[in-house]
């Protein structure tokens, strides 16, 4: 992280950020913020995902799941992007150098890559499917490894907590 | 408080408690499970309630989304005691003897007892079942945050 370290110093020299490092309670708080936003973005996708995949709310059009629930995934992940933002800003070179959040990081973009892939390319005549019937294998495949990469985000994200340096 | 304190004492002791103390990956592991388990039961239980609100699916009865989602609120459950026993066993005196572990034990009580009553509800009494629905909501976002402060409360 060599060509960054200016930039995190800086970052963690602001006043929010020192405030949020000194103050016994505000990590704490914001942590637990962070936490109820990451619940609700992985549990909102994961109804999407298991729809996909097939093994629930099958008598549900996907198009219509996509509508309902969607609109929480994003509102719970604009929290957790802000809270966890406030968190890392909090320690930002040690955080930049621990190997979870970077791992956590790359398994949050490509979790974006294969929501974009499916947006674009899979789920383009989404509509078109019906509740009931099958769907392409490449949609279960994405919900499949939407899946996964949460998961994978979720135990990075604990590791975290486990390993930073202070 | 002195049985828990004797029981806590205890499990100290056993050879479990020395094995998830030997073991880092343990703890972080059961943490994660934990956390997926929360959010099936988090989100499953919101979906009910948001349809009882009348904010989503309104086009399904009450019964039909509740179908859908309450085997997700109650099947979690399990695990969640099971991630949650491997916890306190690691640490008792830091989870038992904690208040915040202790309300966090009430509120899920409280939460399971809310779901029950709203799913009773539901058929006879809309604006019962809408007031169990948000009581729903604060209570299992209070569990969650409850969780979170147990590491801090000490």
């Amino acid at each position: 992280m060599m060509g960054l370290d200016p930039a995190l110093e800086w970052l963690q020299a602001t006043s929010i950020a020192t405030a949020i490092r000194e103050n016994e309670i505000l990590f704490p708080w914001i942590e637990s913020v962070h936490v109820l936003a990451l619940v609700m973005v992985v549990g909102t996708i994961s109804i999407v995902d298991l729809r996909l995949i097939g093994a629930a709310s099958r008598e549900r059009p996907v198009a219509r799941l996509l509508r309902e629930v969607l609109p929480y995934t994003w509102a719970a992940f604009a929290l957790a992007a802000v809270t966890g933002t406030l968190l890392f800003s909090s320690n930002a070179v040690n955080y930049a150098g621990n190997g979870y959040f970077r791992g956590k990081v790359v398994l949050l973009g490509v979790a974006g890559i294969n929501m974009a892939i499916f947006h674009l390319f899979i789920g383009r005549d989404v509509a078109r499917w019906s509740a009931g019937g099958g769907l392409p294998w490449a949609a279960r495949a994405a919900g499949a490894v939407s899946l996964c990469l949460w998961i994978a985000v979720v135990a990075c994200g604990r590791w975290i907590g486990f390993t930073i340096q202070h | 408080m002195h049985a828990l304190e004797r029981l806590s004492a205890w499990l100290d002791h056993t050879a479990l408690s020395q094995i998830v103390k030997d073991n880092d990956w343990i703890v972080p592991t059961v943490q994660t499970i934990h956390i997926l388990a929360i959010a099936v039961v988090f989100v499953s239980a919101l979906m009910i309630d948001l349809r009882s609100i009348g904010l989503i699916a309104t086009d399904q009865t009450v019964e039909r989304v509740s179908a859908r989602f309450l085997p997700f609120v109650w099947w979690p459950l399990v695990v969640l005691a099971a991630t949650g026993a491997v916890m306190i066993v690691g640490e008792p005196p830091r989870s038992l003897k904690n208040p915040v572990f202790q309300l966090k034990m009430v509120l899920v009580a409280a939460a399971v007892g809310v779901t029950f009553l709203h799913h009773l509800l539901a058929r006879a009494h809309a604006g019962a079942a809408r007031a169990a629905a948000i009581l729903s909501i604060l209570l299992w976002t209070g569990i969650i945050f409850a969780g979170r402060w147990i590491a801090y409360y000490a």
